[in-house]
């Protein structure tokens, strides 16, 4: 499920909307490109476990990284699914090899998704190793993501809410 | 689960399209991917059989315009239909934040309707969710068929809370537009009574 909400165990179960702020989003984004050049890859990106992509870096003009989001996602579930009926609690590292490129995914604090995509210029050794240390990193900065929501010291709560004031005419127009 | 993303200011919903094996809910969003504005939708992906049989998913991205200068996003899903396929659905319902049921209107399909009616409030309530609180539209979809039940029948199984609903015949896009755009609204108006809560 989803973000706030309730805890178990050591881990922040998700339970509502994921909200984004731009200190926490820059962090990110920081991370997320010390790791493409450490790991020598191609493209970087996290996506939240439901599909939606939260910050990419790297080669992304021709890649649909919205599509890739979703199915990234889809396949994280579906391993997921496979892991419970194991008896395992999930499998965190997933790796795809192709001709040319390859893709390594993982889980991070049982959240969020980081994928990485890299070719000949990189190994599996180096991204795992580098991916290892940006986990912990990101790891951090989403524990105080969600330690921001969870209080309501972020901005954009009441006033600043771009629903506070919405109207069916707002909706309406979405639709032209 | 909505995404809302302060500071690239943009709001990402997931609405996923529920029903019984062949009731047209890959139909709905392949019509939704013609009519619209190619820069504002994303490619549509399909992982389906090769029979066109839906395995796992479809995935539709559109993005709609922005809403007090938020960029608003919906992602359409559809759940693979098939009785068997329980174990995908339940996943792709995570994290949802309005549901389309789609009925076929046929009288045979009457049974399929109601079981993957109850599947859906099961497979929700799994997840956390009560389906009487989750934003909720139900289409009655293949209504140009000779063979079709009455609406205020199909209204009595499958809508007993008399909630909105719409009749549709998707492979002409008839009523397609009115669901989504009536789901896209209860999902935005979820959101703010949310905000407005806490």
């Amino acid at each position: 499920m989803s973000w706030l909400l309730y805890r178990n165990e050591e881990m922040l179960m998700l339970g509502s909307d994921l909200v984004m702020y731009d200190e926490e989003f820059k962090q990110i984004d920081t991370e997320l490109n010390r790791l493409l050049a450490q790991a020598n890859a191609k493209v970087v990106f996290v996506v939240d476990k439901n599909g939606q992509l939260i910050a990419a870096t790297g080669e992304t003009e021709n890649l649909d990284t919205t599509s890739l989001a979703s199915l990234t996602a889809g396949n994280i579930a579906a391993t997921g699914g496979m892991a419970k009926l194991l008896g395992e609690k999930e499998f965190s590292i997933l790796f795809h090899e192709g001709q040319r490129d390859n893709i390594h995914i993982s889980i991070i604090s049982q959240r969020v998704i980081l994928v990485v995509i890299f070719d000949q210029r990189s190994s599996l050794g180096l991204v795992r190793l580098r991916v290892k240390k940006s986990a912990e990193v990101l790891s951090g900065i989403f524990g105080q993501l969600l330690k921001k929501v969870e209080t309501g010291k972020g901005p954009g709560k009441a006033a600043d809410s771009p629903f506070a004031e919405i109207t069916d005419e707002d909706i309406d127009k979405l639709f032209g | 689960m909505s995404f809302i993303n302060y500071s690239s200011r943009e709001i990402n919903c997931k609405i996923v399209y529920y029903g019984p094996g062949l009731c047209g809910k890959t139909t709905n969003l392949q019509y939704i991917y013609k009519k619209t504005n190619p820069d504002s939708k994303g490619k549509m992906i399909s992982l389906a059989t090769e029979t066109e049989r839906t395995l796992f998913f479809d995935f539709l991205p559109l993005a709609l315009g922005e809403i007090r200068g938020f960029k608003t996003r919906f992602h359409l899903y559809t759940v693979p239909g098939q009785v068997f396929y329980d174990a995908s659905r339940k996943l792709i319902l995570k994290g949802v934040d309005g549901v389309v049921f789609v009925a076929d209107s046929q009288i045979e399909r009457m049974e399929a309707n109601i079981e993957s009616m109850e599947n859906l409030r099961l497979n929700l309530a799994e997840q956390g969710y009560n389906l009487d609180a989750v934003p909720f539209i139900i289409q009655y979809n293949k209504r140009d068929l000779p063979n079709v039940v009455p609406l205020d029948e199909l209204k009595k199984s499958l809508n007993p809370k008399g909630l909105l609903d719409f009749e549709a015949v998707a492979t002409d896009g008839t009523g397609v537009f009115d669901t989504l755009k009536s789901i896209a609204k209860l999902v935005i108006m979820e959101l703010k009574k949310g905000q407005e809560g806490g």
